[in-house]
């Protein structure tokens, strides 16, 4: 990496002092712009109404806590995956568990589904990301055709497929997150800057560029770009470890999910956080964000057991939602926005609508 | 945790640092008023799109139906 404009003989005392000073202006950059609360700019948008939300769906069937989920793109299928090192593959609409893998590892901690539905990707205390291929050939060993794809020096905490079956991306308790060639298994980019385990990951909409959003137990939350492997923004204001990011479905913000119990909004144009959600009452930390399809609502998923449905634009909670008999660990809407689904460590899912 | 690479001299990682934070000192942004407005116009323009707001009737979602016959 170049180092235009930076003298090999300056100081630390001297870099220290400048970095002090480009964070304060950063800071006077950012609240010049603060004018506004979003929730002021909403005051005038009509409250949404009561909501009926109920699980329509229970898949029960693991044996142990459920860390991740992942919907495939038929708004059907959902794989999953426990702490007994199971993952499954299920139809959410009968409730049918059509695969079954038991890995080598505990603690499976992530889990995803491939962009043609043909695959799903899974790692954890194996400190890798291996890819499976679904075949519907009931004589096939599923575990037979893995194949490992990501290798890290720690637990594997999330993966995603990019926008097809060739490219995944990982985040790990390693503190950093990597792109991979899925056929040859080769690293394509490391993103490297968090201070400590990367905890989640989320892709920009496919509109929006390359870029993706990471959070961790540095308490921050940080943008890449993708094709650089730069880190191009950065927000730390949560007060723990983040749980959860997730994209605005327009790409311009995303929100995250905090051991601090709070939910946040933070807005990529205007460069800050722009809403924070949270109630006195909520003291246990959030696990899992997600949007509705508009963007109005925001799902979380809490270590209290329950669920709580947010007004994104208003700041005020709409729904608190009960079901799980433990902590939700991991919660997604539909790719078609009918539904949403969340695993705890109760060892079920329910698919909510 | 630090995943620093390789080069491990305190000055090294500073050099990093002060990078970073001059690429994101240049970065261009708006008033959080315009940014603000820009998220509730995407909400309000997808909100008849969005099934989980505006409370999909039984006929149109698969999920609420409770009892669902499929032939595999």
């Amino acid at each position: 990496m170049a180092t235009d404009g930076l003298h090999e003989n300056q100081t630390l005392a001297s870099l220290k002092s400048e970095a002090e000073s480009l964070k304060g202006k950063l800071e006077e950059e950012r609240a010049k712009l603060h004018d506004v609360e979003l929730h002021q700019v909403a005051e005038r948008v009509e409250a949404l109404g009561q909501f009926v939300m109920k699980t329509r769906r229970t898949l029960k069937g693991h044996g142990n806590k459920v860390l991740c989920m992942d919907w495939c793109k038929d708004k059907r299928r959902i794989v999953s995956s426990s702490q007994d090192g199971k993952v499954i593959v299920w139809d959410s609409f009968t409730t049918n568990k059509e695969h079954a893998v038991t890995m080598p590892c505990t603690w499976v901690m992530a889990c995803a589904y491939a962009p043609s539905g043909c695959a799903i990707a899974c790692g954890g205390l194996d400190n890798k990301c291996s890819v499976y291929p679904l075949t519907f050939d009931k004589n096939e060993n599923m575990a037979a055709k893995k194949k490992s794809v990501a290798m890290h020096t720690n637990y594997l905490s999330a993966c995603s497929f990019t926008n097809s079956d060739m490219q995944i991306l990982t985040a790990s308790g390693d503190g950093t997150c990597a792109l991979w060639d899925v056929e040859s298994g080769q690293l394509l980019q490391s993103f490297h800057g968090h201070g400590a385990d990367v905890l989640c990951l989320d892709l920009a909409p496919s509109e929006t560029g390359n870029t993706f959003v990471s959070g961790g137990c540095d308490k921050k939350a940080m943008v890449w770009d993708m094709r650089s492997g730069q880190c191009v923004q950065a927000f730390e204001t949560h007060e723990s470890d983040i749980n959860s990011v997730r994209y605005y479905p327009s790409g311009d913000a995303f929100a995250s999910g905090s051991d601090d119990a709070t939910c946040r909004l933070y807005d990529l144009r205007a460069d800050r956080e722009v809403a924070i959600y949270s109630k006195e009452s909520i003291i246990f930390g959030a696990s899992s964000v997600d949007f509705s399809l508009s963007g109005r609502l925001l799902f979380a998923g809490y270590n209290d057991y329950t669920i709580n449905v947010w007004d994104v634009l208003k700041g005020s909670r709409v729904s608190i939602l009960f079901g799980h008999e433990n902590r939700v660990s991991t919660l997604r809407v539909s790719p078609d926005g009918t539904a949403f689904c969340s695993g705890s460590w109760d060892h079920t899912l329910r698919v909510w609508a | 945790i630090t995943c620093e690479t390789s080069g491990s001299s305190s000055v090294t990682a500073m050099k990093k640092v002060v990078q970073q934070l001059r690429l994101e000192a240049g970065l261009n942004r708006v008033k959080v008023s315009q940014a603000a407005a820009d998220l509730k116009q995407f909400c309000l323009q997808n909100a008849q799109h969005d099934p989980l707001q505006t409370g999909v009737s039984s006929s149109t979602n698969p999920f609420r139906p409770q009892k669902v016959c499929s032939f595999l």
